[in-house]
């Protein structure tokens, strides 16, 4: 399959044309789509027209923007003007938000063809798109196994060759973990670098954007695009985009990386020997290998679940059948809220907003939600102390290859595990990356982690180029 | 940490989170409640004394703009994709008049 950055090129100088890269990607969703259900929405007809447009262009020697003719498809909680957008949730089914997020401004701004609207978990609460309420996203290399989650659709979409690139969002590895399990490369970037401005908020101190594509040259090409500040997003951090492309060729030589020897336990043994390979192959590019202690790594699980559900118990309040979405007719409001909600929300959404609703509620706030927040700013100091010594650090990206269907759904915290290494970062705020390196003892692929602290995507991409090189 | 959470203070808690939970559907949720709120007793054993809370993860405070004006969402596009509209305005069941 094409690389992003093939199509680009080729479009631009006229050697390919949008309109049939289009279709060739048109015609792999057309064959497999039924059997993996990566999307809610194919958006076939507008996607020609785009394509046809900039066809045309470039047969007229305009100047087309970084991303010409590059099929992209959109996570399905990313506000899309006149394009039902559902975040996977009866309660939003058949809504059609009036404005663009600022990333689907900017992806249609550098020439990007959107083919479509992914699959997640309800919300985005989840690790394997199985909370969906229109049915689960399957792994494109063994449909028995989930694709991870919960930004599945959209890993799933690059895995199977329905789109040279997507968009996910990540809370707590909502996209480094399904682009482990689905084999390809995973970014969630530095908190405030992409705007959040039209992504339906989940946890808002957490959320945040970033790509999914077959390789890390790719992905930095798109990160650099999506990257930036946004005035409309006023926790956007005033910046311009970092350079990651030249960064590339750069090697490790003379990197610190950190090993953690505190990793919290229960990652598969296959997985810890693709993380000892990993640090094998650094160091024969010339990095050193430092280890690192992150003590309070282990009540991370415990932060997250107090302080994202009671986030998301807020932001999911508006969903009460007034302004969109779905509303359930009752006699007085306080009743209609109570039926919408009840009839509009999945269990997993349900479960969370009660978490969260107790955690912020009169008499258990400090014991519970104030704790969280003190407990991640040891998680932050951990980190900061450890960054002293190392450039970024590597973990697995997920205790274990993607799993079978129906495996965690009966324990909801043997499915929050699946978050474990993911997590710190989106609680530190910093950038983290999966990239694809070998597979584990199922032929499932692995993914390796790739951390660094605030800002530091330079770091974490020059060590992911490495890895890429290696695997 | 508080005692193990009881139905009673769950369906206290669908209420203000404006969930109708079913007796059975409570019963279930306060088992899987208080199962996670056991595991995440692990923080108990920390002392968290002289700890800042941590709220945001990147420093910015009093983001503001320039007061102009600037297009905002048009407003028959917003109409048309709420449950129920009139008169250019969001229609509701009655507010007044019923128990809360």
């Amino acid at each position: 399959m094409q690389k992003l950055v093939e199509i680009v090129a080729g479009v631009t100088d006229g050697s390919l044309t949008a309109t049939a890269v289009l279709e060739e990607h048109l015609g792999r969703i057309q064959a497999r789509e039924s059997e993996i259900h990566a999307f809610n929405l194919v958006t076939a007809d507008q996607a020609r027209e785009t394509a046809t447009k900039i066809d045309a262009d470039v047969k007229a020697g305009k100047k087309v923007g970084a991303l010409a003719g590059v099929p992209i498809a959109l996570k399905d909680n990313m506000c899309t003007r006149g394009i039902e957008t559902t975040c996977s949730s009866k309660i939003l089914q058949g809504w059609k938000p009036p404005y663009d997020a600022t990333v689907v401004t900017k992806l249609r701004q550098a020439g990007a063809v959107v083919v479509g609207k992914t699959n997640l978990d309800e919300f985005a609460m989840g690790s394997s798109t199985e909370n969906s309420a229109f049915g689960p996203t399957k792994n494109p290399l063994d449909i028995s196994r989930v694709p991870g989650g919960s930004s599945g659709g959209s890993a799933a979409a690059v895995s199977a060759g329905f789109a040279a690139a997507s968009l996910g969002s990540d809370t707590g590895g909502s996209i480094r973990q399904p682009a482990a399990l689905c084999g390809v490369v995973g970014v969630k970037p530095t908190y405030g670098t992409v705007s959040r401005y039209g992504l339906v908020a989940f946890a808002s101190s957490l959320d945040q954007i970033g790509p999914f594509t077959s390789d890390v040259r790719d992905a930095a090409t798109l990160l650099e695009v999506i990257s930036g500040h946004d005035p409309m997003d006023s926790t956007s951090i005033p910046q311009a985009a970092t350079s990651l492309v030249s960064v590339l060729e750069h090697g490790v030589k003379g990197m610190r990386i950190g090993r953690v020897t505190d990793l919290p336990e229960g990652c598969e043994p296959d997985v810890l020997a693709r993380l000892e390979a990993a640090f094998d192959a650094l160091r024969k590019a010339g990095a050193t290998i430092v280890d690192v202690k992150l003590p309070s790594l282990q009540y991370c699980l415990t932060a997250y679940y107090l302080i994202a559900p009671a986030e998301a118990s807020s932001n999911l309040a508006r969903y009460d059948g007034v302004r969109y979405g779905n509303r359930v007719e009752a006699a007085d409001l306080n009743a209609m809220y109570a039926a919408t909600r009840e009839a509009g929300f999945g269990e997993e959404v349900k479960r969370r907003i009660m978490l969260g609703t107790y955690a912020l509620s009169a008499g258990y706030f400090d014991a519970y939600y104030g704790k969280a927040l003190k407990v991640r700013r040891l998680i932050s100091d951990d980190f900061a102390r450890a960054y002293k010594d190392v450039d970024t650090i590597l973990t697995p990206t997920s205790p274990s290859t993607a799993f079978k269907f129906g495996s965690k759904t009966d324990n909801p915290l043997a499915m929050y595990l699946c978050d474990v290494f993911t997590i710190p970062t989106n609680l530190a705020g910093h950038p983290a990356m999966s990239v694809p390196f070998g597979v584990g003892a199922d032929s499932m692929p692995v993914g390796i982690q790739v951390l660094a602290t605030t800002m530091g995507e330079q770091a974490m991409f020059k060590v992911a180029a490495e890895l890429e090189r290696a695997s | 940490m508080p005692e193990q959470i009881s139905k009673e203070t769950v369906v206290k808690v669908s209420r203000l989170a404006r969930l109708s939970l079913s007796p059975d559907q409570a019963e279930k949720m306060t088992s899987q409640l208080a199962g996670m709120l056991e595991h995440f007793r692990d923080i108990d054993a920390l002392d968290l004394s002289a700890v800042e809370p941590m709220t945001q993860p990147y420093p910015l405070k009093n983001v503001m703009r320039e007061d102009v004006e600037m297009t905002s969402l048009d407003r028959q596009e917003v109409l048309d994709q709420a449950p129920a509209a009139e008169s250019g305005r969001f229609r509701v069941p009655p507010t007044i008049g019923f128990d809360v």
